[in-house]
């Protein structure tokens, strides 16, 4: 297997592993998943199509377009996805891309999304895979339906179905300059139809409404307030319910009294083994009922962020393989003829999500069957968890999820879902939970802390002849080197977690791109040479080096030094099918090193751009969000406990953090379109390190780069917002 | 459990609640105004901000009581007659939010923003709204609609 189905594997691993209770997919599973399902939608081959039925664990892709895509009598067209929309902008961007091979105007599309009693069975929306799979998917069950309707309006005028012309919702006959809405051609009736896989896309060189900046489609709700998230819905006779959290993780209880609660007016309190939550009218009453109750805990003693990286390597996952494992060559030889060698350790802390709306659901029963409303990236896998909870079958639950106020990898799980369906069913009443910050913090999971071990050897020239990697537990994703180094060996160690952890926006390519990057950053000085110069020297692959040089020439690399005050860096890389390269400037006081991000270039390279300014808005948030993991966002921790878990302890970046941000985005139409959500949040950390050492000497090697040990902040720089 | 009169976006409005309950639990649990967001009810991510008497303030950390015979404006209330305020479609023009959670805090925060200060400086406008946070990082798109809306809003009368 090589390393790119590693860090695929990764993602599945890391989403369906936290819910791996009720979801039975084992790794091979996720290998047939990886090495078969997603390329069905990938590929284009009747033969691959027609093996969907044994894939995806029993769950098939259906192939009738009417599973896809329903258009109404008077033209309205109805599009079905299990993917969700978080933040992301794909209920805009696959909707042009239906448009652009229907097509029809764009505001005729109705994206109907996360919701498994309408959409077909969905995996997930994470690792990037919206827009290499489901794009082209839903550009097939389109086209499909296109050649369909002139099929239709060729029966009806009794034409040979080459001479019409299907364009802006019709068929028409050029000839006899006659034609038929699409409307008028099904009546509403389902299209009858399946995808061959053989379907004629649209090149990006003639796309028309997809590669252009349409807006937001409902994007006047978001200004408005009337957009409802998870959090927001209501429905009648509803109550309120509240969960009583352990004082730590792997607590077990000692005493219980809920007499307290249990006599305020409307209050009930459910008791079903550990689990004890309580209903109330209101949301306040609730939270009251919650805090009366007497519950004591044994916490049993845990590791701490103290320690924690020795902690990791030395406590590897029991009955693991030792994790994926790349070699080529001889790394001790190539180490052996070096010219220059050397060797670091990088860590990087836990972090949290913190997505702004946190956890939240509202369940209801009615005759035995389930629903919930909930933020989750994995509806079908939050409906495998509620069946699994409540021994029921896929047909007695449903699960719907509203646009939310995202996840970044964080909401793959459905913990509020359950809680809700659970205190609801208790008492025969609608019922919502809606997490707290704190519980947020605490009660969800984390990016993966981990160890980069890094020991690499160059030639005089700077020709980089051997490198080898080792990770720590923060995951394979991206660990493979992007640079042409013909001795390699690189491994990943998965260990036994203190915290809960799990996906996030990029996996472990942020952690392992950080460590390669300022390595390669080291190198590049130890062998005296311009560190972009030597990225250069080293890189064979031609996109990552138009990406580079990309940046290179907007920044305008080189034309300072860097002095005392003032640091330029670069880093690059590539994970998930996007290019990226990175330019950073920091501004720095020498007497209180007091560090600034003055300025961030960033150019990306993804293929064929379906969305320009959805693009550029997410490689732009990825930026601001790397931000905090790279400078002082860190998960504290002691006994089972979190030690930060507000938002006045755990410091997310702000608008004062922003510094000027640019970034270049490469358009390749020749190349298919690549997931753009996750892989712009590499580049920063890197970068920065790098333009802080080009300034002062001194070299950071951990994530954040101001960690906090014992109580305090121990860092020889300080950043300023 | 005492009943209060809240002036929100121009109504009267009857609510029955403890007097200690926190206005931003108040309007999306008990007056279904669901547009005020909670982020953290800490005062620390501004996602709950209302106009109370035309000044930003963070509704999770004012109860109920003392909300009475102050002047509430929500998102809900910008709207005027279907158009938009110069804040909220110089946001949508601007295309300043991803997931959007954060929105409605921040367009109070600049309305309140503007209010006080016809046409802020960068500066201006990132110490006022640095209380609220944005996690999904559309912090440069949201300045630029803060200066957009100054240039939309009538030099004077702008009252909300
Ligand atoms: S919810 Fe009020 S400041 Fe966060
Ligand atoms: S747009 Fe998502 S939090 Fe601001």
């Amino acid at each position: 297997m090589s390393l790119r189905d590693q860090s695929m594997l990764e993602f599945v691993r890391d989403s369906a592993g936290e819910a791996s209770r009720s979801v039975q997919l084992d790794r091979r599973d996720f290998l047939k998943v990886l090495g078969g399902g997603l390329l069905v939608c990938l590929t284009h081959s009747t033969a691959r199509t027609q093996e969907s039925g044994r894939i995806f664990g029993g769950h098939e892709l259906p192939k009738d377009v009417s599973a896809w895509l329903h258009i109404a009598a008077d033209g309205q067209v109805n599009v079905f996805t299990g993917k969700v929309e978080v933040g992301q902008n794909i209920r805009t961007s696959l909707a042009q891309q239906v448009a652009e091979e229907l097509r029809v105007p764009f505001a005729s599309i109705t994206m109907v999304m996360g919701d498994t009693d309408l959409t077909p069975w969905d995996m997930g929306t994470f690792g990037s895979r919206t827009t290499p799979t489901m794009g082209p998917q839903l550009r097939a069950v389109a086209a499909a339906a296109r050649e369909t309707l002139v099929q239709m309006a060729a029966q009806r005028w009794q034409v040979d179905a080459a001479t019409l012309t299907a364009a802006d919702g019709k068929v028409t006959d050029p000839k006899k300059a006659r034609s038929f809405t699409y409307g008028e051609l099904t009546r509403g009736q389902k299209l009858v139809k399946l995808i061959s896989g053989e379907e004629r896309l649209t090149p990006a060189t003639e796309w028309k409404i997809a590669g252009t900046a349409v807006p937001k489609v409902n994007g006047r709700d978001f200004v408005t307030g009337a957009h409802k998230y998870p959090s927001d819905m209501v429905l009648p006779e509803m109550r309120f319910g509240a969960v009583l959290r352990p004082e730590g993780f792997n607590a077990t209880l000692a005493s219980l009294d809920t007499s307290a609660a249990e006599a305020l007016n409307g209050v009930q309190v459910v008791r079903d083994g550990d689990f004890i939550g309580v209903v109330a009218l209101d949301a306040y009453t609730a939270q009251h009922a919650l805090s009366a109750i007497q519950a004591q805990w044994n916490v049993p003693a845990q590791p701490s962020n103290e320690g924690l990286y020795e902690y990791l390597k030395n406590s590897p996952e029991t009955g693991d393989d030792g994790g994926p494992q790349h070699v080529t060559g001889s790394v001790a030889q190539a180490m052996a003829s070096a010219d220059l060698k050397l060797e670091n350790q990088y860590t990087v802390a836990y972090i949290a999500h913190a997505p702004l709306e946190p956890r939240a659901a509202v369940a209801t029963w009615a005759d035995g069957r389930l629903t919930v409303w909930t933020g989750t990236q994995r509806p079908f896998g939050v409906r495998d968890e509620l069946m699994q909870e409540f021994r029921l079958s896929a047909a007695q639950v449903r699960v719907i999820q509203p646009d939310m106020g995202s996840g970044y990898g964080g909401k793959h799980t459905g913990e509020a879902a359950i809680e809700a369906a659970r205190l609801s069913k208790a008492v025969g009443k609608p019922v919502k939970v809606v997490w707290t910050r704190q519980e947020e913090f605490t009660w969800a999971y984390f990016r993966p802390a981990g160890l980069i071990e890094i020991k690499a050897g160059i030639k005089r020239d700077g020709t980089v002849v051997a490198w080898e990697h080792h990770n720590y537990n923060s995951g394979p994703a991206d660990i493979g080197t992007p640079y042409a180094v013909a001795n390699q060996l690189i491994q990943y160690h998965p260990a036994n977690s203190p915290l809960r952890q799990g996906s996030y926006r990029g996996l472990a390519a942020t952690a392992n791109n950080f460590a390669r990057e300022s390595h390669m950053d080291e190198l590049a000085h130890a062998a005296g040479m311009d560190p972009l110069e030597f990225r250069l020297k080293n890189i064979a692959d031609l996109r990552l080096r138009a990406v580079v040089q990309a940046a290179q020439d907007k920044f305008g690399w080189g034309r300072m030094k860097s002095s005392p005050e003032r640091g330029f860096g670069i880093a690059c890389g590539t994970d998930k099918g996007g290019y990226v390269a990175t330019c950073a400037e920091v501004q720095i006081d020498p007497a209180s090193r007091k560090v600034r991000i003055r300025r961030i270039v960033e150019a990306w390279e993804s293929g064929a751009i379906v969305n320009p300014d959805g693009l550029r808005n997410q490689v732009m948030g990825a930026i601001v969000q790397s931000i905090g993991g790279a400078l002082f966002e860190q998960i504290l921790f002691a006994n089972g406990r979190i030690l930060n878990p507000h938002f006045a302890q755990y410091r997310l970046p702000r608008f004062s953090d922003t510094p000027q941000i640019e970034v270049v985005l490469l358009d390749r139409k020749d190349l298919p379109s690549a997931g753009a959500g996750e892989t712009g949040i590499i580049g920063l950390a890197p970068a920065v390190a790098n333009a802080i050492f080009a300034a002062t000497g001194t070299r950071l090697r951990s994530m954040p780069m101001t960690p906090v040990h014992n109580g305090q902040e121990k860092s020889s720089v300080q950043f300023q917002s | 459990m005492a009943e209060f009169i809240l002036d929100v976006n121009g109504a009267q409005l009857h609510v029955n609640a403890p007097a200690d309950e926190s206005l931003l639990s108040v309007l999306r649990n008990r007056l279904n105004l669901t547009g005020t967001k909670y982020g953290c009810g800490e005062g620390q991510c501004g996602a709950c901000t209302v106009l109370l008497d035309g000044r930003a303030t963070r509704s999770c950390l004012v109860a109920v009581s003392s909300a009475v015979n102050t002047k509430i404006f929500t998102i809900e209330g910008l709207e005027q007659n279907g158009k938009l305020s110069a804040v909220q479609q110089a946001f949508l023009d601007e295309g300043a939010f991803q997931c959007g959670y954060c929105t409605p805090g921040m367009i109070l925060s600049a309305t309140s923003l503007l209010h006080r200060t016809h046409n802020p400086t960068e500066e201006q406008i990132v110490e006022a709204m640095n209380g609220n946070l944005c996690r999904c990082g559309t912090y440069p798109r949201i300045v630029a609609a803060v200066k957009r809306a100054a240039r939309l809003m009538p030099a004077k009368g702008a009252s909300r």
